[in-house]
Parts: C-alpha cells; sequence; structure tokens
C-alpha cells in the first residue's frame, strides 16, 4: 500500500504552505481536508448566488512576501489590494478617520486634540522600532533555551544580541511593550478617548483579554508587522476574498505535483512504536505517510488527534493548559446596495477601509466584562468593511459584500452551549449597531450568514473559534509556543510535525508557521532548502 | 439613540480637509500664479514650490536682489506667561533670559537623553511672550515639558502667515513699501509693524546669511503684505523662489536643515542615528552654567566621558563636481562618515560640503580625508576619489548681512 513521504492535516493556509514546500522539496505530499473545500479559516464561499463571502479572516497584511515569492502565488492568482485607512464613528455624529497621507492624518487627529495628533510621530517610531526588533524573528525557529545543541545556543545568541543592541530605554519599552496593556501603552502617548480607542482596537482583535488586560500591547504589535507589497504596516483586500490565498496555495501545490483530498476528516494518527504513519479518517480509511504534520490547533491535535497514551503527562498538562479561548464571531452580510453613513461624506475613502462604532477604551472593557460573565458583548465591538468597494469580483454590480469582525463572543454562554437563539441574539446586537449609524441598513441586507465560536469551531476546526489557535500573549510567544521544550514544529511522537499558528511566530494569515516547520522537517531529513528564500533584510 | 442626524459642531466642519491633501498656504493665489513650473513638494503638509520658474535665477534673486520665500508651513508655537522665560529656559539649550524683547535667537533642544529633537528659531516678542519656530511638530514635548510652569503653549502655525525676504536690496524695499523704523533692527532685532490694521512682526534674521528679514503677520493680513513688497520691490528685483534656491544659500551660510543634515530624536527609528548638539556643530549653544536644562546631565556626562560619537563638519572638496550624499574615507579607504549636503558654491568658488564624520575623524584627524563621488553623466558612473578639507562654517561671510545701518542697494 502506498506511503505518502508526508501528510498534512487540514489545508488551511499554513497547511498548505508546509506542503508546497515539502512537495518543491521532492516529496510526495498529500493534504487531508475534513471540508469539501480547502481553505481553513481563509475562504472565500458563495452562500447566497453572485455574493462571495471571506467567512473567517477578512484582509491580509501579515502573509510573509517571501512565501508569496518563493510559491509563485502571483502566478497562481493572488492579487492583495491595499486599502485606505479607516475610521472609527464617534456617538456625538462625527468620525475620527485614519488616512495613509501623514500629514492628512496628523490634520484628521487635531480635529480632535493638536497635542495627540503631534503625538503620533513619536508613538509611530517607538512601535516601529519594536516591530523591527520583532519581524527578524518571525522567519527563523526560536530557540528552545532548555537544549545546549550548537543551532539553538546560535540562535539564543542571536536573540541575546539582538536584545543586547537595544539601548537601556528600548531595552526597557520591550520589555514594558512584551506585558503591558494596551490601554496602559496608549495612555503614555494619548489623551482623547477616540483616538485611543482607534489604536487599542488591534491590541485586543481575537484576543481574549480587554484592551485594560496586561499583554494586549504585543498583539498591537503583532498586527503591525504586515505590509502589502513593501509598504510597511498597510492592509489590504485579497481580490476575490481570503480564499484566493490559500486557492493560490493550492494551485501553486496541485502544479508542483501535490495532492489535495477534500472530504476527508481524520480521525486520528496512526502511531505505532511512538511513531506517527499514517492517519485514519472518519470512515476508517487508513492512509500511510512516512511523516504526518497537523494544520490543526495544537488542542485539536494532541486532545482529539492523539491518543493520551501516546503523549508524555507533562506535554499533555502543557497543551490543555494553553490559552485558546474563543472571544470573537463573525457576521458576513449580502447588502443590495452600498449603506450609507450619514456621519461620513459620501466621497470619503473610509467607506473602502475598516470602520469601528466603538469609540472608547472604557467601551471595549465593557464588552469584555460581559465576555468574562459568559455572555456575547451588548455593545460590541465590530471591525466592519465593505471589501466591494475595492474588488468587484465579490458581489454583483452595485451590490456588496459587508465583513464584519465582531467581539466579545465567549466560547460558551452561561456555561452552556451557544443555540441558535443565541445565535440569533448576538447577531442582532451587531446588526442594531450598525443600523445607528447607517438609516435602513436593515433594508439592504440580502442574506446573512452569523458564526460564533461553536460555527467556526464546527466548521474550521479552530478550538472555540480562536483566530489565532492561541493567544498572542507572551507566556504563549518563540519558544514557549505552544509548549516549552516543543516550540521547534515537532511533538513527543517521532514523524509528527505541528505546522499550525499555535506555533511560532503565531496567528494572523502569515503562512510563517507553516514554513518554519517544513525548513525543520527538510532539516531532518537532511534536505536542502534552497527554495525558501530566507526572510528579508530588516535594516 | 438616533445617530443619523449630522451635528454641525465646529469639529465637523473641519472633516472635509481630507479632499485637499497638501493645503495651499495663506500666500498661495499669489505663488501659484508665479509658479511656472509647477514643481511642488510636500513641506509638512503644505504645497511648496521647489522652484517657480528657474532655480539658478532664484538662487541669484537672493544673492544680487532680493528673494521672496513663504515660510508659512513652518511650525510656530506661541508661548505665552509669566513664566515663559524659566520655562524656555528650561526646555532649551541657550540662556533664555539673556534673549532680550526684540530679540531673536537660534535654538535647540534635547530629549532627556541629550539628544537633539530639532532646532529653531526663539522669537521674544515681549517680557512674557515668545514664538518658537520649527521644523518638526512637538506640542506634546512642549505640554509636557510645561507642567509646573504659568505659561501656555499654543500651535498657531495655520494662523500666522510668514515670509522670508533675503538678499541685498531686501532693506531698501522694506523701507520703500513704508515700514518706518526697519533701518533701526540690528541683525537678530525684531520689532512690530502696522500693515493694514494689523500687526507684522519684522526681524533681521533669514537663512541665507546675507541681508534679509523674516515677516510673520495673521493670515488674512498674508496677500495685502506681498503685494505690498512685490509693489515695493519692483524696480530692486524683487523674486519670488522656491526652496531649491533657498536651499542653495543655506547650504553656503553653513547652516542645518533637521531631517536632511541630521535626524531628529522623535524620528530616529534607528537609535544610532540620535545626536548630540555637539555632534551636529550646535554645542556653542550649550552653557552649562545657566541652570538645569532638558538633556544637560546627559549631555554633560557624555563630553567628561568623551562619549560622543560623531561630529559635524564643513568640507572643501577638490574639483567642481558636487559630492552630495558621497562616503567620507580616511585615507582612501577608511569609512568614517557621510556627506548629507553638498553644491559648487557660486559664491565661494569653491565646492562645499556639509558631512557627518565619526570621532576623532573631522575631530582630531582631519588630514587625508577624501570623498568618493559618484557622478552619474549618460547612464555611467564616473567614480571620483576627491580630495576633502575641513574647513570652518559659514562658508561665505558677507559684510552685507551686518552692516549697520543696511546699505541702500
Amino acid at each position: 500500500m502506498k506511503a505518502w513521504d508526508a501528510i498534512v492535516i487540514g489545508g488551511g493556509h499554513n497547511g498548505l504552505v508546509n506542503a508546497c514546500y515539502l512537495q518543491r522539496a521532492g516529496l510526495d505530499v498529500l493534504v487531508v481536508e475534513k471540508n469539501e473545500w480547502v481553505g481553513g479559516a481563509a475562504t472565500s464561499r458563495e452562500l447566497t448566488p453572485g455574493f462571495l463571502y471571506s467567512n473567517c479572516s477578512y484582509v491580509c497584511s501579515l502573509f510573509r512576501p517571501e512565501i508569496m515569492r518563493d510559491l509563485e502565488l502571483p502566478r497562481f492568482g493572488l492579487q492583495v489590494i491595499s486599502y485606505e485607512g479607516g475610521a472609527v464613528f464617534t456617538r456625538d455624529g462625527d468620525y475620527l478617520a485614519n488616512y495613509r497621507d501623514h500629514d492628512a492624518h496628523r490634520r484628521e487627529f487635531a480635529r480632535f486634540s493638536k497635542r495627540d495628533a503631534e503625538a503620533y510621530d513619536r508613538y509611530s517610531r517607538d512601535v516601529t522600532r519594536q516591530c523591527r526588533f520583532i519581524q527578524p524573528l518571525l522567519m527563523r525557529t526560536a530557540p528552545d533555551p532548555t537544549s545546549f545543541r550548537p543551532r539553538d545556543l546560535g540562535e539564543l545568541l542571536y536573540l541575546g544580541k539582538k536584545f543586547a543592541g537595544l539601548s537601556a530605554e528600548e531595552m526597557a519599552l520591550t520589555l514594558r511593550f512584551w506585558t503591558m496593556s494596551i490601554s496602559d501603552f496608549l495612555d503614555e502617548y494619548f489623551e482623547t478617548d477616540v483616538i485611543k480607542a482607534n489604536f487599542a482596537l488591534s491590541g485586543i482583535i481575537g484576543t481574549a483579554l480587554g484592551p485594560m488586560s496586561p499583554g494586549t500591547a504585543y498583539v498591537l504589535l503583532h498586527h503591525y508587522m504586515g505590509e502589502v507589497d513593501g509598504s510597511v504596516g498597510a492592509w489590504g483586500y485579497a481580490r476575490g476574498g481570503m480564499g484566493a490565498v490559500t486557492k493560490a496555495l493550492a494551485a501553486s501545490f496541485n502544479a508542483s505535483g501535490g495532492t489535495i483530498r477534500t472530504g476527508a476528516e481524520v480521525d486520528h494518527v496512526l502511531i505505532s512504536n511512538g511513531r506517527a504513519k499514517g492517519v485514519v479518517l472518519a470512515g476508517g480509511e487508513e492512509i500511510y505517510g512516512k511523516l504526518v504534520i497537523s494544520n490543526a490547533d495544537v488542542k485539536r491535535t494532541f486532545l482529539k488527534l492523539v491518543e493520551e497514551k501516546e503523549l508524555p503527562d507533562i506535554f499533555l498538562g502543557r497543551v490543555r493548559n494553553f490559552k485558546i479561548r474563543g472571544s470573537s464571531g463573525k457576521v458576513n452580510i449580502a447588502l443590495d446596495s452600498l449603506p450609507e453613513f450619514p456621519a461620513l461624506p459620501k466621497d470619503s475613502p473610509v467607506y473602502r477601509a475598516d470602520m469601528h462604532f466603538t469609540d472608547s477604551i472604557e467601551r471595549m472593557e465593557r464588552a469584555y466584562d460581559d465576555w468574562k460573565a459568559g455572555r456575547w458583548s451588548a455593545d460590541p465591538f465590530l471591525d466592519m468593511m465593505i471589501p466591494t468597494t475595492l474588488d468587484p469580483t465579490m458581489a454583483p454590480p452595485g451590490r456588496h459584500f459587508m465583513s464584519c469582525f465582531v467581539q466579545y463572543a465567549p466560547p460558551k454562554i452561561d456555561g452552556r452551549d451557544w443555540t441558535d437563539a443565541d445565535r440569533d441574539g448576538f447577531a442582532e446586537s451587531v446588526i442594531s449597531q450598525i443600523a445607528q449609524y447607517s438609516p435602513g441598513f436593515r433594508d439592504r441586507i440580502v442574506h446573512m450568514e452569523v458564526r460564533t465560536p461553536r460555527e467556526i469551531e464546527a466548521e474550521v476546526g479552530l478550538t472555540e473559534g480562536n483566530i489565532f489557535q492561541g493567544e498572542l500573549t507572551f507566556d504563549q510567544l518563540l519558544f514557549n509556543r505552544p509548549v516549552p521544550g516543543y516550540a521547534q514544529y515537532r511533538s513527543p511522537v517521532g514523524g509528527l510535525y505541528m505546522c499550525g499558528s499555535s506555533t511560532h511566530p503565531g496567528g494572523g494569515v502569515m503562512g510563517a508557521p507553516g514554513r518554519n516547520a517544513a525548513a525543520e522537517i527538510l532539516r531532518d531529513l537532511a534536505r536542502p532548502t534552497l527554495h525558501m528564500s530566507p526572510a528579508h533584510d530588516v535594516i | 439613540m438616533n445617530r443619523h442626524v449630522k451635528i454641525n459642531s465646529a469639529r465637523t466642519l473641519t472633516q472635509s480637509h481630507f479632499r485637499t491633501l497638501r493645503l495651499g498656504t495663506p500666500f498661495q493665489p499669489r505663488i501659484d500664479a508665479l509658479a511656472l513650473k509647477q514643481d511642488w513638494y510636500n513641506w509638512a503638509g503644505y504645497r511648496a514650490p521647489h522652484s517657480l520658474w528657474d532655480e539658478e535665477l532664484e538662487y541669484f534673486a537672493i544673492r544680487s536682489q532680493a528673494a521672496l520665500f513663504d515660510i508659512s508651513p513652518m511650525t510656530k508655537y506661541r508661548i505665552e506667561g509669566a513664566d515663559a522665560e524659566a520655562y524656555l529656559d528650561r526646555v532649551t539649550l541657550r540662556d533664555v533670559t539673556r534673549l532680550k524683547p526684540g530679540r531673536v535667537h537660534y535654538t535647540a533642544w534635547c530629549d532627556d537623553e541629550g539628544f537633539v529633537l530639532d532646532d529653531g528659531t526663539l522669537f521674544r516678542l515681549s517680557p512674557t511672550r515668545f514664538r518658537l519656530c520649527s521644523q518638526e511638530r512637538h506640542l506634546p514635548w512642549l505640554l509636557d515639558s510645561a507642567i509646573g510652569y504659568d505659561v501656555s503653549v499654543e500651535e498657531e502655525t495655520e494662523a500666522v502667515a510668514g515670509l522670508a525676504l533675503q538678499g541685498p536690496t531686501s532693506f531698501a524695499i522694506l523701507r520703500d513699501a513704508g515700514f518706518a523704523g526697519v533701518e533701526r533692527l540690528k541683525v537678530l532685532d525684531l520689532a512690530e509693524f502696522t500693515h493694514d490694521g494689523a500687526t507684522v512682526t519684522i526681524s533681521r534674521t533669514g537663512f541665507t546669511g546675507d541681508l534679509g528679514y523674516e515677516l510673520f503677520v495673521p493670515a488674512d493680513k498674508a496677500l495685502s503684505l506681498w503685494d505690498r513688497l512685490m509693489a515695493a520691490g519692483e524696480l530692486r528685483g524683487i523674486r519670488a523662489i522656491g526652496y531649491t534656491a533657498l536651499n542653495r544659500a543655506r547650504l553656503e551660510a553653513g547652516l542645518i536643515v533637521a531631517n536632511a543634515d541630521f535626524t531628529t530624536s522623535e524620528h530616529a527609528i534607528r537609535t544610532d542615528r540620535l545626536r548630540m548638539p555637539d555632534e551636529i556643530g550646535l554645542g556653542f549653544m550649550i552653557d552649562p552654567d545657566k541652570g538645569h536644562f532638558n538633556g544637560r546631565r546627559a549631555i554633560l556626562e557624555a563630553r567628561a566621558r568623551k562619549k560622543l560619537r560623531h561630529v559635524l563638519v564643513g568640507l572643501e572638496i577638490e574639483g567642481n563636481i558636487p559630492a552630495e550624499h558621497a562616503i567620507v574615507y580616511y585615507r582612501k579607504s577608511q569609512e568614517v562618515g557621510l556627506v548629507s549636503a553638498a553644491m559648487w558654491s557660486p559664491m565661494a568658488k569653491r565646492n562645499i560640503a556639509l558631512a557627518s564624520l565619526r570621532r576623532p575623524y573631522g575631530e582630531t584627524i582631519v588630514d587625508d580625508l577624501w570623498v568618493e563621488v559618484y557622478a552619474m553623466r549618460e547612464l555611467q558612473y564616473h567614480k571620483l576619489m576627491k580630495k576633502a578639507k575641513v574647513v570652518p562654517r559659514p562658508f561665505i561671510k558677507l559684510d552685507r548681512r551686518t552692516a549697520n545701518p543696511p546699505a541702500d542697494f
């Protein structure tokens, strides 16, 4: 019976990136995906005729350009369109916009506070300094500080040198940045509620923490590390929705000879003598492979797909304690026309960008209070956008697709599972918030897809619907991600690897975990990695 | 709650700025009419001319006639209060207690680590009122520093229009325009005059090393001031100019530009780009005896421990090919610095440059310095290794700049 060189469990973006690199290294690779389509949380689906939804992830910035280049994704149809700025609507009928032009940005902030407008440069300098420290670590395997292998020592030395290269003030800032709350961090620069709320958003997206929780400053950094074609920090829409990313990856994989099986849910990993031998599908079919790589999150991989007896107790305990907490949901809406926002001039570029309605950190924190109490937020914060203002492929002419990322949504409601009624109530909290700023909004709705943590876990497989496969707090980063001693994509089971966002450097549609895992696998196989570009220089 | 009603607050009325990414200054209608080249650049969010019709002739307007240059985009802060003097003495490097009302001085200010935040000019308009002009914006820094002082700090960039009138005939033009008493202004003096029912502040200052003045006026009186000067200067060769011409004149005068010749500390992402005053030729501003000022401890410690790493020098380079952004070498091989600005000086008839060197080069080792010039000619580089000599700044000294009374050209 055929034994594949490698079987990748899950056709999300990291699974596909990993599979592409392995296939291009000459391995015979099979990707097994439980859904009838690939993409994981980076999909575009037509759930109502003529409309494509970016069902889960909805914007692109973090995806590493080195990977796009190596895997020839533009050739396979990937195009990312930068969008301009964004805005927070204020309760007094105005808005605060972010513009890409530096001076327009300053003038916009000056409408609210001249002081804050002029504070932006220092804020931007400090955040950029931190990004430049972290960015080179994204495409490197984190060192294992407990090992004395020359490579780990070398990587530790690299980290140490980078850290030692910082001035005393920067070092202090770095440590504070990694541990403090986004609210406290912003207080050091800005005084205006809406301006702080505007920046705080990036600190809590996808995270089961509030803006006043320690550790959220780093989450902000994570969202600043991206780029669109060299424009650092920019965000864009993938033309055709986020499914275009995985569609291009799948096409690249197929073109290099790889095989994808959809509708193939893995029941468990086949292990004998402590070594992975393949996978068993839900129907009982056994597929053999010399290596098995899991794109699923660390909890799903080791608590569901691997039998407990195969794993050391301490490892299992740490996997159980790894924080993957559901905190967000998604509402995708098909609209028969472009919604109006009377606060916003009709020619504002903000229509093409991200829009928010939470104009103070206080309101964000109150929304988080609801999460702690086991309820969806009565006054949620939305990251809302209308990609069809820049990408005509996602809806019929004149009609629009609106994507609403919603926070907070707990994994359980008052300790019990979500019901359909809960889901509808959650959706209503979103629609009613939008409708308060957009008259006639409800009447424009043609179709709606509501995704609570329940739906995201059931369909995508992300534990509790956590978009990062584990929170990006500093206790779960670098050599602690996902579990100390197993931060280098390997696991306690021989031949079983991890390549999902539960591993370094974490979530977002970045692709770095998939690539880094491929590098480690090829190292174990003593295969060359010439087809893998080194990370771009940060100069 | 109904949020559909658009509220016409003062704040919402200013939303529309997004439609004009580059603002015009209060002088824009006049400048637009003269901008035959439509050659613009972005000066702090304003549409400013590189050159209006001919950069060579615009430069010579500064040196042999009179040049009118719009400085409105410069950041301006109004600093007022009983403690304004003490406050500014604490914030900036120079001794403000020695700056008398009616006087201007060139100064700089540093963060707590002694790194230069910016340089600029401080105008003392009265015992308790100052205007600080700078390249970058510093409102948070100035406000935070004001805690504990009886002082107000207000940004007034848009409200106040500014013009530089520079060149040998500039005095005669102001006199002919009817600014009686302007002949009494010595270098770095300022005085208030009436114009069109408002006050215009005229100072004998400038960025050219030439005889010249700067005029500040409320924005709504800008056009009438422009017209008054242009009319008075018609027979004395007055010309509006763009930044390229001014930049040449300032280099001849040996003056530095923030974020061109050094990186300001709030913009330096790479921390090795930070500079102390002594490292960019501003050490003369430091007065260790004046009492505490921001950065004092760090600056004095760096001096005592010889931790100053860079020095900014004037260079005279053999030949006539400008060495802009050339690398500076010691003994033609060891890289020791970078040229930040360079030109052939028509006034000095020399090839001049400003360069930042790594000490001790430029400090104690000043011989055997070379610059490597890559001169692109018809898609081919001519690589030239030219000898460079450290020379004092300014590169030119014009008696007419300081003559009293100023000459009637």
